[in-house]
C-alpha cells in the first residue's frame, strides 16, 4: 500500500513546491482544527444529539445537513468541472481538471466526515444499508450513487497520476454520471416531500445540479489561486485563460441561478400558496431575510456576477474574489434551503392556540465545531495535495 | 362536420383498409399501451396495492386484515392528556419525547366567545407513508397484515428522514435506544396481549375509538358510516391516506 502511495506520488516535474514554516503551520494548525471538531463529533455521537445539537423533533436537520449538502454540491461541480476538459476534450479546461478531481475526492470525504456525526448511528449504516436496502428511498440511492462515485474518481485521480489519460477518462464519464444521479436524488431528498411545500416539486433536483455547475467553478478558482499563490508559483498562460473560462462558465451558471431564484421568488408569493408563502416571506421579509438578501442574492449571485463581468474575466485576482464571495453565499444558499424548509409548522393551516407561527433552529457549538471540522480537513489536503502533487500540472498530451 | 350529418353517412367498414393502416393503427395502440405500462412499472410502487376510491375506504379495498384505524371524536376532548400520560408509560416515552399530543384549536363565535375544540393527534398509519418511502434502510415499515407503520429499532440508523417526511410530526428520536420512536398503536405493549391501545383505555370521554375498518359491527366502522355526520383527516393534500380519522359523530 505504502508503495504504492509512494509510486503515485511525482518526485519530480511539476512545480516545485513552498516548503516554508509558514504553510506547515497552516496544515498543522488546520489538521488540529480538523481533529477538535471531530472530538467534538465522538461526543455528541455518544451523549446523544438531544444534549449537543440544536435540532428538535419539529426541525430535525439543522447546521450540518446544510454544510453536507455544501461539500456534495461542490464535489459534484468541481466533477463537472473537471469532466468539461477531460472527458468532453475541451482544451481550456484540461489545466484545472486535474486539481477538481483531486478536490471532488477531497470534498465529498469532508461532506462524509460532517455527515457522520450527523447521523446518529453511523456504524449501523454498511449493513443496514445492504440488508434494508430501501429503493424507493431517495436518500438511499443518493448514499449508495455518492459511494460509487467516490470510488470512480478515486481510480480516476490514480490514473491521471499514472498518466493513462484514456481509461481515466472513461472512470471521469462514470464518476460524473453517478455524481449527477447521486446529486438529483439529494435534490429528490427534499423536492420529494409532499409534506414540505416550500421543497416539494421538481425544482430541487434540477437547482441542486445547476448550484453544483456554480459551486464547482467558483472552488477551483479559489483553490487554484490559493495553491499559486501559497507556493508562489507563477501562472502559466494556460492556466489563465483556463481560470478566465471557468470564470465565465461561473458567470453563466450565476445567470441560470438568478433566473431560477427570481420564478422561485415569484411562485412562492403569486397567490400565496399555503406553506410555500410563509417559507418565502421568512426569506423575503422574515428572519432569515439578511440571509437571503445579503447572503444568497448579493454575496452568492449579484456581488460575483458583477465583478466578473466588470472585469470581463480577464483579472484573475478579481476572479478570485469574485468566487470566494460566491463560496460564503453558496454557504448562506444551503442554509436557507435546508432550515427554512422545516420551519413551517406542520398544522399551518389549523387555528391552533400556543402553536408557534414559525418553528425555530439555532446550530450549537457541537454543530458549528463539527461543521468547521469539514472546512479544516478541506484546507489540509488542499495544501497537501499542491505539496504532494506539485501544483497538479497537467501535462500536454 | 357537423354532428348529424356524420349520423347521415354509410359505415365504411374496415374492409377497405390497407394492411399499412391497420398496422399503423396497431403500432399505434401498441406504443400507446406500452408508455402506460412503462409509466406504471417506473412510477415509485406505492404500499398499498390499491388507492381508496375515497377517503375511507369502501368494502372491497381494505388494504389489510384486521385494518386498524383511530376514529377521533375530537369534539368530545377535554384536554385532560391521560391519553400523553397513559402512552408515556406504557411504551416508555422519555420526558423530551412524545408519541401522541393534543393541539388547542379555536373560532369565534357570534356572541363575541370562543369555541375550543382539542385535537389529538398521533402517527396517523398512512396508507402511503411518506416516512416509508424516505427510510433508507427499511427501519420503517407498513406491517403487512395489519396496516400498522412499525420501526425496527436496530436497523434504524438516525438519520431523521422520516422525521422531515411526516407532516404529521408524530416521529422523534429517543436517546434511550437511539432509534426514532412513534406510536405503533401499542402493537407489542397492549395489542400483542388482546388490549387497547392504552391512549384508547386512558380516555375517560371516549374521544378515541379503536378497532378494525374491515369489521362491518366495529365501532370504528360505524362511526366512519353513520349519517349526518362529518369524516375528515389531517393534511389530506399530502396524499399520506392516513388510517386515523376525525369525526363529528
Amino acid at each position: 500500500m505504502k508503495n504504492l502511495f509512494v509510486s503515485l506520488v511525482p518526485q519530480s516535474g511539476g512545480m516545485e513546491p513552498n516548503d516554508s514554516k509558514a504553510i506547515n503551520m497552516t496544515m498543522i494548525v488546520l489538521a488540529i482544527l480538523a481533529l477538535i471538531g471531530i472530538a467534538f463529533g465522538v461526543h455528541s455521537l455518544i451523549i446523544g444529539h438531544e444534549h449537543t445539537f440544536g435540532v428538535t423533533r419539529e426541525v430535525p436537520w439543522g447546521l450540518l445537513i446544510a454544510v453536507y449538502v455544501f461539500f456534495v454540491v461542490t464535489s459534484t461541480g468541481l466533477c463537472i468541472v473537471s469532466s468539461i476538459g477531460h472527458v468532453f476534450g475541451y482544451d481550456n479546461f484540461e489545466p484545472i481538471a486535474k486539481r477538481a478531481v483531486y478536490l471532488s475526492i477531497v470534498t465529498i470525504l469532508a461532506g462524509f466526515l460532517v455527515i457522520a456525526f450527523e447521523i446518529e448511528n453511523t456504524w449501523r449504516m454498511p449493513v443496514a444499508n445492504v440488508i434494508g436496502a430501501n429503493l424507493t428511498s431517495n436518500i438511499w440511492w443518493m448514499g449508495t450513487l455518492y459511494g460509487a462515485y467516490l470510488l470512480f474518481m478515486i481510480v480516476e485521480f490514480i490514473l491521471l497520476l499514472k498518466k493513462n489519460h484514456k481509461t481515466a477518462a472513461a472512470f471521469g464519464l462514470a464518476g460524473l454520471l453517478s455524481g449527477v444521479a447521486a446529486h438529483s436524488n439529494l435534490g429528490a431528498v427534499f423536492g420529494l416531500l409532499n409534506g414540505r411545500e416550500f421543497w416539494h416539486g421538481p425544482y430541487m433536483p434540477i437547482y441542486f445540479i445547476a448550484s453544483a455547475a456554480l459551486s464547482g467553478s467558483v472552488t477551483i478558482i479559489v483553490c487554484t489561486y490559493i495553491g499559486y499563490k501559497v507556493n508562489h508559483w507563477q501562472m502559466s498562460e494556460s492556466m489563465k485563460t483556463s481560470l478566465r473560462s471557468v470564470g465565465k462558465l461561473a458567470a453563466l451558471t450565476i445567470a441560470i441561478l438568478l433566473f431560477f431564484t427570481i420564478w422561485k421568488m415569484i411562485t412562492g408569493i403569486t397567490g400565496h400558496p399555503p406553506g410555500k408563502y410563509l417559507a418565502m416571506q421568512t426569506l423575503l421579509s422574515g428572519s432569515y431575510s439578511i440571509n437571503f438578501w445579503i447572503g444568497e442574492i448579493l454575496f452568492g449571485l449579484v456581488l460575483p456576477l458583477v465583478i466578473i463581468l466588470v472585469f470581463r474575466s480577464r483579472n484573475i485576482t478579481a476572479l478570485f474574489i469574485a468566487s470566494l464571495c460566491a463560496i460564503l453565499g453558496i454557504m448562506a444558499m444551503r442554509y436557507d434551503l435546508v432550515i427554512v424548509g422545516q420551519l413551517i409548522p406542520h398544522y399551518h393551516d389549523l387555528p391552533l392556540v400556543d402553536y408557534p407561527k414559525l418553528f425555530s433552529y439555532m446550530p450549537t457549538l457541537h454543530e458549528i465545531m463539527v461543521a468547521l471540522s469539514g472546512f479544516a480537513l478541506t484546507g489540509v489536503f488542499l495544501l497537501l495535495g499542491e505539496k504532494l502533487f506539485r501544483g497538479h500540472v497537467v501535462e500536454e498530451h | 362536420m357537423k354532428i348529424q350529418e356524420l349520423k347521415k353517412m354509410k359505415n365504411e367498414g374496415t374492409r377497405d383498409l390497407s394492411s399499412r393502416e391497420r398496422r399503423h393503427f396497431l403500432k399505434m395502440g401498441f406504443i400507446i399501451t406500452g408508455v402506460y405500462l412503462g409509466g406504471r412499472v417506473l412510477s415509485l410502487a406505492s404500499t398499498v396495492k390499491a388507492a381508496p376510491s375515497s377517503m375511507v375506504p369502501q368494502q372491497g379495498e381494505y388494504s389489510y386484515s384486521p385494518h386498524y384505524t383511530m376514529v377521533v371524536r375530537e369534539q368530545r376532548c377535554i384536554d385532560c392528556e391521560r391519553c400523553v400520560e397513559a402512552c408515556r408509560s406504557v411504551n416508555e416515552v422519555p420526558e423530551y419525547g412524545r408519541r401522541t399530543m393534543i393541539h388547542e384549536k379555536r373560532r369565534p363565535m357570534a356572541d363575541d366567545g370562543f369555541e375550543t375544540v382539542f385535537m389529538p393527534i398521533l402517527c396517523n398509519h398512512c396508507n402511503r407513508p411518506p416516512c416509508v418511502r424516505v427510510c433508507p434502510t427499511t427501519a420503517t415499515y407498513k406491517d403487512e397484515k395489519t396496516g400498522i407503520v412499525v420501526m425496527n429499532r436496530d436497523r434504524c440508523i438516525g438519520c431523521k428522514t422520516c422525521m422531515t417526511a411526516c407532516p404529521y410530526n408524530a416521529r422523534y428520536f429517543k436517546e434511550e435506544g437511539r432509534y426514532v420512536d412513534k406510536c405503533n398503536f401499542c402493537r407489542d405493549t397492549r395489542l400483542a396481549q388482546g388490549e387497547l391501545p392504552a391512549c384508547v383505555t386512558a380516555c375517560p370521554a371516549e374521544v378515541r375509538i379503536f378497532g378494525d375498518l374491515t369489521d362491518k359491527k366495529s365501532r370504528v366502522y360505524s362511526l366512519l358510516h353513520t349519517p349526518d355526520t362529518y369524516v375528515w383527516v389531517l393534511r389530506p393534500e399530502t396524499g399520506a391516506l392516513p388510517n386515523v380519522y376525525y369525526t363529528t359523530a
